[in-house]
């Protein structure tokens, strides 16, 4: 009761060997765009290091290495393959096949797994980008400290790039000093007002950096005093929407991340239909090749299948061999305690005379 | 006197023809790359044509395009003909054709070569088309309102942010412009008017710039206003500040950026004309030694092939000739009123001796 058997006639064998060869070499260039999935995905989130709190390491290297493995796993497998049209050639590669369509198969998984990485990624994210951009707006004053010196330009670039503005949005600048105090003069009383009105001693206005500025606006930007109405000429903050960047920092690096990563994910899931079906013709090669050398006329037809019994019966077979793999491994002092006795006499059934004792 | 004769055996004839079959399909392709290199060089242009002013500027991506097409063309031609060149029988198919062929080819790649530099000597179009196209837009800043010019705020603050540069040379240019629109100047304040009056135009100039020329590298927030005045702002000396705001002008940033593009493009159309030079020499020499191999009659002898059969000045000379009596075939001579036989020596054979016979005595 073989799953899913085929019957190959010699020709079909050697058209399968071919078309799996082309295959396979296929799948390595496939292999080496995983791997450049990867490696782009690492240097975006490189890129972004300073503004997210974990980096997150996974996804690219799992890609990366799916893909090294892939290229290596399919450049065997053509070189079988290529092999598989002569049967003699076969004979060299017969023990190594069915380890091979093992690893192969469990290599699949590991590239289904990597796509749903690439799905799963987003919770992970989107805590990583709240603290990160939250410790670098705190931190964007502090231009004149080694290690933060440049947070100031990456947050700017970032907010003039994605055309964002804060964490969830512009008001995240009202609740932060990043004016720093070097550039304060405090011999002014309003300063010191202000600084003193503040519990914690810091200078907030409701004010937002320059690069919060929104391009589509009609006027000049006003980023400082932006509740203020008065403070402006026609102007009511409550209806301007294109003067600032609405959208925040965290919600736009989401997005922009997202879209990468479902990208992604939709290649692998793909590159993933293609190794099993990849996979499937060369068992089904491994089947057909085996059970002509069984039949021992190689121009004859045979049968290929998946597997050789129903799925049950493979599975209870295979769990029977681990369990024996296990008992294997038992250590059992005295080899020969309770093991029924084997002599002639035992079978007669007749106890032996007991020697007299002399007294 | 033939210009660089080299001989040529059966075998080397062959492999010529297939050489020049393979260089031809890669001369296709290079005919594609012209096209995409004019079509980017399109793309670039149209992509900033709010800051340029009015130029021939488009006349440089519409030569490559065209060459690039042309390019395909000729080549896919001649690596048809290069193809059927190593079978005798089927080069007199092509016999005719070759030399005209030749003769557009060698035309073609001086067109390469008036491509190639046409785009090295772009500056002078392009700084002034650059000069011009910004100061309107700095002009036109303030006019969001008006129709046509409303994106004009938008590009110039993309571009500056972009480019990292700030007005047309620096970012004083923006002290002469006013770039605040009359919209958002509240005319009730005493400030206000003065600043409208003191100015002749009766224009709202300030020590300002918009917020696109601030520098990201700067330690400190953003001054934008009041730049020239340090007491305005704490700790700030607006003679040693540098990093405020950016120091680049515009023109001088865009130019750097089309003149490198520019100069990439040439230096690539160049190296394809030297390449099509070569592919077009090789077509010559095997045009010319399949030729001479008919005339010998026998297609397995060798053959010599050259550039021209005698030297350049004859060439020259006799080509010259050709279009002279091409000239004269439509004129009429009027003197002779038409008479074919006039001036013309007698030409008459008068037997073996040549001897002129005597004339008949008259009757008198």
């Amino acid at each position: 009761m073989a799953v899913l058997k085929v019957t190959f006639t010699k020709t079909n064998r050697d058209k399968l060997a071919q078309v799996l060869w082309v295959l396979n070499w296929v799948s390595v260039v496939t292999g080496v765009t995983l791997f450049s999935l990867g490696l782009f995905l690492k240097v975006e989130i490189v890129k972004r290091r300073e503004l997210m709190s974990k980096e997150i390491v996974s996804v690219p290297n799992m890609l990366i290495c799916v893909g090294l493995t892939a290229c290596a796993i399919n450049f065997l497998g053509g070189k079988i393959c290529y092999d598989c049209v002569d049967t003699t050639k076969f004979l060299r590669w017969k023990l190594l096949m069915l380890p091979y369509i093992i690893c192969t198969f469990f290599f699949t998984f590991c590239i289904l797994v990597g796509a749903l990485m690439c799905y799963s990624m987003r919770n992970d994210l989107e805590e990583s980008l709240f603290l990160g951009l939250r410790d670098a707006m705190r931190y964007y004053k502090d231009t004149d400290m080694p290690g933060r010196c440049y947070i100031k330009r990456t947050m700017d670039m970032l907010q003039m790039q994605f055309q964002c503005c804060g964490n969830g949005g512009y008001r995240d600048w009202f609740h932060i000093q990043w004016i720093s105090n070097r550039y304060l003069d405090m011999t002014d009383s309003e300063v010191v007002e202000r600084l003193r009105s503040n519990v914690e001693g810091k200078y907030l206005i409701d004010g937002v950096p320059f690069s919060c500025c929104g391009l589509h606006s009609l006027r000049p930007c006003i980023q400082h005093q932006i509740t203020n109405n008065s403070a402006h000429y026609n102007y009511d903050y409550r209806k301007e929407e294109l003067n600032l960047n609405r959208r925040g920092c965290r919600q736009a690096l989401l997005e922009h991340y997202t879209q990468i990563m479902q990208s992604i994910g939709l290649i692998v899931l793909i590159i993933w239909l293609f190794e099993v079906s990849v996979l499937t013709g060369v068992r089904y090669l491994q089947t057909a090749m085996e059970n002509v050398l069984r039949l021992g006329d190689p121009d004859s037809e045979s049968d290929g299948w998946l597997l050789e019994n129903s799925i049950a019966d493979t599975a209870r077979y295979n769990f029977n061999i681990i369990k024996n793999l296990g008992k294997c491994y038992q250590v059992d002092d005295d080899p020969n305690i309770d093991v029924p006795s084997s002599s002639l006499q035992a079978q007669e059934n007749v106890p032996v005379k007991q020697i007299p004792v002399a007294r | 006197m033939a210009v660089l004769p080299i001989k040529f055996t059966k075998t080397k004839r062959d492999k010529l023809a297939q050489v020049l079959w393979v260089l031809n399909w890669i001369s296709v392709v290079t005919g594609i790359i012209l096209f995409s290199l004019g079509i980017f060089l399109k793309v670039e242009i149209n992509k900033r044509q709010d800051l340029m002013a009015e130029s021939q500027l488009q006349s440089v991506p519409n030569m490559l395009i065209a060459v690039g097409l042309i390019a395909c063309v000729i080549n896919f031609l001649g690596g048809k003909i290069c193809y059927d060149c190593v079978d005798t029988n089927k080069f007199l198919r092509w016999k005719l054709v070759m030399l005209p062929y030749i003769i557009c080819t060698f035309f073609f790649t001086l067109s390469v070569l008036v491509g190639a530099l046409m785009c090295y000597s772009m500056h002078g179009q392009l700084e002034e088309a650059l000069t011009l196209g910004l100061r309107d837009a700095m002009r036109y800043y303030k006019d969001t309102d008006t129709p046509g010019r409303c994106f004009l705020k938008r590009t110039v603050d993309q571009l500056q942010i972009q480019f990292q540069c700030c007005g047309n040379e620096g970012y004083r240019d923006w002290f002469q412009i006013q770039w605040v629109s009359n919209r958002y100047l509240d005319m009730s304040q005493r400030e206000v008017v003065d600043r409208l009056r003191s100015n002749v135009e009766g224009k709202y100039l300030m020590d300002g710039v918009p917020f696109s020329c601030c520098n990201v590298n700067s330690p400190r927030p953003c001054i934008q206003y009041q730049i020239t005045n340090n007491s305005a702002h704490f700790n700030y000396d607006f003679h040693t500040e540098e990093l405020n705001l950016w120091m680049k002008g515009c023109r001088q940033a865009l130019r750097d950026y089309y003149t490198n593009i520019m100069h990439s493009v040439g230096l690539t159309v160049l190296i394809i004309w030297l390449f099509e030079l070569s592919v077009l020499t090789g077509v010559r020499y095997l045009q010319t030694s399949l030729e001479n191999v008919l005339r010998q009659g026998d297609p397995e002898c060798e053959s010599d092939g050259w550039l021209l059969e005698n030297s350049f000045v004859e060439t020259a000379r006799s080509n010259f000739n050709i279009i002279k009596h091409l000239g004269k075939f439509n004129q009429i001579n009027i003197s002779s009123n038409g008479d074919p036989n006039i001036d013309k020596p007698p030409t008459a054979h008068y037997g073996p001796d040549n001897v002129p016979p005597k004339p008949l005595p008259m009757a008198s």
